[in-house]
């Protein structure tokens, strides 16, 4: 068996069906070792990663940090309020800085869409993007995918839906591409001001009725609503409580339907928004499952892509 | 050029047997001991291990698991081929116990430093045991030698020793192979 396709993790774009199977096997042998009483394995004690987030974030750079520690990485963090970056320094100059503390791997988080294709064109590193503006998400797509097989057993033939704020979403874009490589039904459901016009040509079908939507899917993953980017005069819907009785998903509407489906959400979830507390806490969320598996899903993902990493 | 049949069937069987009487000479019952088969060739050895010694020892049941040394490997970016890790199986703590490690062939006793610092993830055994169906001798880039040996096999580095199981290979024999064979 050989290893990833690309030096690189920019998007599940670039990634075949192929590697995503690498990375959901390798991930299994790390979800083993995060279970076991020394949960750290030595492969990577000679790499260095910096972790640079010009963007917020909590979870993920969390978990990328645990998946590099438990990999015996040596780990730097940056996080852009507290950088030069607020003095003007552009971004190449800024990672090329901290590569030059011979840093072997760069995680990286950013507002703009394609900074990691742009990062990993001009310098020398092997560049993981945790996120790129509404671009890609790809280690959340990821996990998405590896838990609905570890519930389901597969993904090919189950029915996905991908509820919220499409417009605005990485993790959706990043999910739609994984999800359909690997063979699931994809069914985008939001507000008609926030799916983005043709998205249909991705392969994937759009319905603006939540409970219809429910009752076709084995899997709803709700989207929180990026208030953060909906920055605009004219607002994308009225308000968060219409939202919320159109597209938030609540205990009654979901014990409601003719079976069980499993609810995912990527977090962070605004409770009473796009879900319910109780269906946020319900046997059939599998919310928590998918912290877990990230950290598992990003040690794969670092582990595989430092093998192309070159001794000095 | 040709493999050279070092075993056949008969002799392997033969051999398992005998390490088998040995296991139990110092192991008795097996109540404080437990055989882990390495990954990825070990574990065809540790199964007829446990499959005889049931057969030997009726109404015992003996602990037995698989391990996968990939993540401790010290060849990591120093290959090739990409090191991609398969399955471990152990479903005891081994704390305490008495642990006979198995693997095929023992050669530069690389994998078998891996195995022992895999082997520590799962927690403070009392003993390890190393046992190998095959110990090329006078090629140990380690400090490290079996408690058990199948057989010792005298050849260069240039060839490679095989050990095949009729479960995974279509028949039980051992075969040395040179030159292109070894590659």
């Amino acid at each position: 068996m050989n290893g990833l396709s690309t030096p690189h993790l920019l998007g599940i774009r670039d990634l075949t069906r192929e590697d995503i199977e690498l990375i959901f096997s390798q991930a299994d042998h790390f979800k083993q070792v995060i279970n076991q009483p020394i949960k750290r394995v030595p492969s990577l004690r000679d790499i260095t990663i910096a972790n640079l987030f010009f963007e917020n974030s909590t979870r993920t750079r969390l978990s990328f940090e645990l998946a590099e520690k438990r990999l015996s990485a040596d780990v730097i963090n940056f996080s852009a309020s507290t950088s030069s970056v607020k003095k003007g320094e552009t971004l190449v100059d800024t990672v090329n800085n901290i590569l030059a503390m011979k840093v072997d791997m760069t995680v990286m988080r950013h507002a703009s869409p394609g900074a990691a294709s742009f990062l990993a064109s001009r310098v020398n590193s092997v560049i993981v993007n945790a996120g790129d503006g509404t671009h890609e998400h790809p280690t959340q797509a990821l996990l998405d995918a590896y838990s609905i097989r570890e519930q389901l057993g597969s993904i090919r033939g189950k029915k996905v839906a991908i509820v919220g704020d499409i417009r605005h979403s990485r993790v959706a874009l990043s999910n739609i591409w994984c999800l359909k490589k690997l063979g699931a039904e994809v069914v985008l459901c939001g507000p008609t001001t926030l799916i983005p016009k043709h998205i249909e040509s991705l392969g994937v079908r759009v319905s603006h009725d939540l409970r219809e939507t429910l009752a076709w899917c084995d899997v709803a993953n709700m989207l929180r609503i990026q208030l953060e980017r909906q920055e605009v005069e004219v607002p994308y819907f009225p308000g968060l409580r219409e939202y919320s009785s159109l597209f938030g998903l609540d205990r009654r509407l979901l014990e409601s339907l003719s079976r069980k489906i499993v609810i995912m959400h990527p977090g962070p979830i605004n409770r009473g928004v796009e879900i319910s507390s109780d269906v946020a806490d319900h046997s059939q969320s599998i919310i928590l499952q998918q912290v877990e598996n990230g950290v598992a899903v990003r040690m794969a993902v670092i582990y595989l892509l430092a093998q192309g990493i070159k001794r000095t | 050029m040709q493999p050279l049949l070092l075993m056949d069937s008969r002799h392997m069987s033969l051999v398992i047997d005998r390490l088998c009487h040995q296991l139990i000479e110092n192991h008795d019952r097996f109540g404080q001991s437990a055989i882990i088969g390495l990954q990825p060739r070990g574990i065809y050895l540790a199964q007829r291990l446990v499959s005889h010694l049931g057969a030997l020892l009726p109404d015992t049941a003996i602990r037995h698991g698989i391990l996968d040394i990939t993540f401790f490997r010290d060849d990591f970016r120093r290959t090739s081929k990409p090191l991609l890790a398969r399955d471990t199986q152990i479903n005891f703590s081994v704390e305490g116990l008495n642990i006979i490690l198995v693997d095929d062939v023992l050669y530069t006793g690389r994998s078998i430093r891996a195995g022992m610092e895999a082997l520590l993830e799962f927690g403070r055994p009392n003993s390890v045991e190393l046992m190998v169906f095959i110990d090329r001798r006078f090629s140990r880039q380690l400090p490290i030698e079996p408690n058990y040996t199948g057989q010792s096999v005298d050849s260069y580095n240039n060839q490679k020793v095989r050990v095949l199981w009729k479960e995974q290979d279509g028949a039980d024999k051992v075969v040395l192979l040179t030159g292109e064979g070894a590659a």
